[in-house]
């Protein structure tokens, strides 16, 4: 033990994970692929969004789709009946994907035959926020079931997100869901997030949705 | 589930760092961890004493915690203040414009190895 050494290190655990999300990020600029990183709670209506949204946009764009599950392929198995080239990539008991599992995720779909690649991230408001992963953008699913302080709990996950779609907004009257309040809180943490209230089972505000989708899409790829 | 995410990162850069620097040991890890990081430290001890003895380089190493305060920023009086007990209202003016400068660190300060 003697000729123990200190070795100053001074880095962030997450500062390896960000670079290689950045060097993600200006591959898939390369490859004119837009990638989409989805999160939320648990049960917030990620796949039943997803599966809507994939209705709107698959006649204008080749879709893939990578479902994070810490086990399991239901989610899968629901996407790939909508026509759409789905993969399941498992955490193997991890919270959240990082860049490395991403990359390993598209190169599995192909980027060559993808436009708009969808990232359905592990349910859960805490971890996937803290890791980049070399994403276009990034969206979160808040349902009106969960509150409208989700935003104050949760102010990571809101500060990181480019778009937050409020869904499930038909039961609004059951529960006392203040929209307004909501989307104050959210703008509190991140004045620069786009709000779209939806509701995926009826339809209500997907249009808005898919535009803002396809906005970001033709820029990627054009 | 978050701890154990982020000791498999610890142990990737430390496996890099233990090759550049040809280390045959790590005895102990030392991390910087923000007061509002969202890191649990015992959970992480457990999930880095379970992690860290299934390598030949980090088994049995021994996990310090060094704690940095949280601070935030008041942009409307201009001052600063402690996050944990204050929250995101300023306790000088009641403004919520606020953000933190500090607490959300996670760093590997330093290591002793042979």
């Amino acid at each position: 033990m003697d000729n123990v050494r200190v070795i100053e290190v001074k880095r962030s655990i997450f500062e390896s994970n960000d670079q290689d999300a950045e060097k993600l990020r200006s591959e898939l600029k390369e490859s004119k692929t837009f990638l989409l990183n989805l999160m939320s709670s648990p049960g917030s209506g990620k796949t039943t969004t997803l599966t809507r949204t994939i209705e709107l946009l698959k006649d204008k764009y080749r879709i893939g789709v990578m479902e994070a599950d810490i086990d399991s392929d239901v989610d899968a198995r629901t996407i790939a009946s909508t026509g759409v080239k789905a993969i399941q990539l498992h955490t193997g008991g991890m919270c959240h994907l990082d860049a490395d599992m991403t990359r390993q995720g598209i190169k599995e779909l192909g980027v060559e035959d993808v436009d708009f690649a969808v990232l359905e991230n592990v349910g859960n408001l805490v971890c996937p926020a803290e890791f980049d992963t070399g994403s276009t953008k990034n969206a979160m699913i808040l349902s009106v079931p969960e509150g409208h302080d989700k935003p104050l709990k949760y102010p990571l996950m809101f500060s990181i997100c480019d778009v937050v779609l409020i869904n499930k907004i038909d039961v609004m009257p059951y529960f006392d869901f203040d929209l307004e309040k909501c989307k104050e809180n959210i703008l509190m943490r991140n004045p620069k997030a786009e709000i779209i209230p939806i509701c995926a089972k009826t339809g209500q505000g997907m249009e808005e949705w898919a535009n803002w989708l396809s906005k970001n899409i033709e820029e990627a790829i054009k | 589930m978050h701890e154990l995410g982020v000791v498999f990162h610890i142990i990737d850069d430390l496996t890099k760092l233990g090759k550049e620097n040809e280390l045959e040991k790590i005895h102990s890890v030392t991390l910087e961890l923000g007061e509002v990081s969202g890191v649990v430290p015992s959970l992480l001890n457990d999930a880095w004493k379970w992690a860290s003895d299934k390598t030949d380089l980090m088994k049995g190493a021994e996990l310090i915690i060094e704690t940095l305060p949280a601070v935030t920023f008041c942009e409307d009086c201009k001052s600063e203040y402690e996050t944990v007990v204050y929250g995101r209202t300023c306790p000088n003016c009641g403004s919520s414009h606020t953000y933190l400068i500090k607490g959300n660190e996670f760093i590997i300060k330093e290591i002793a190895a042979t």
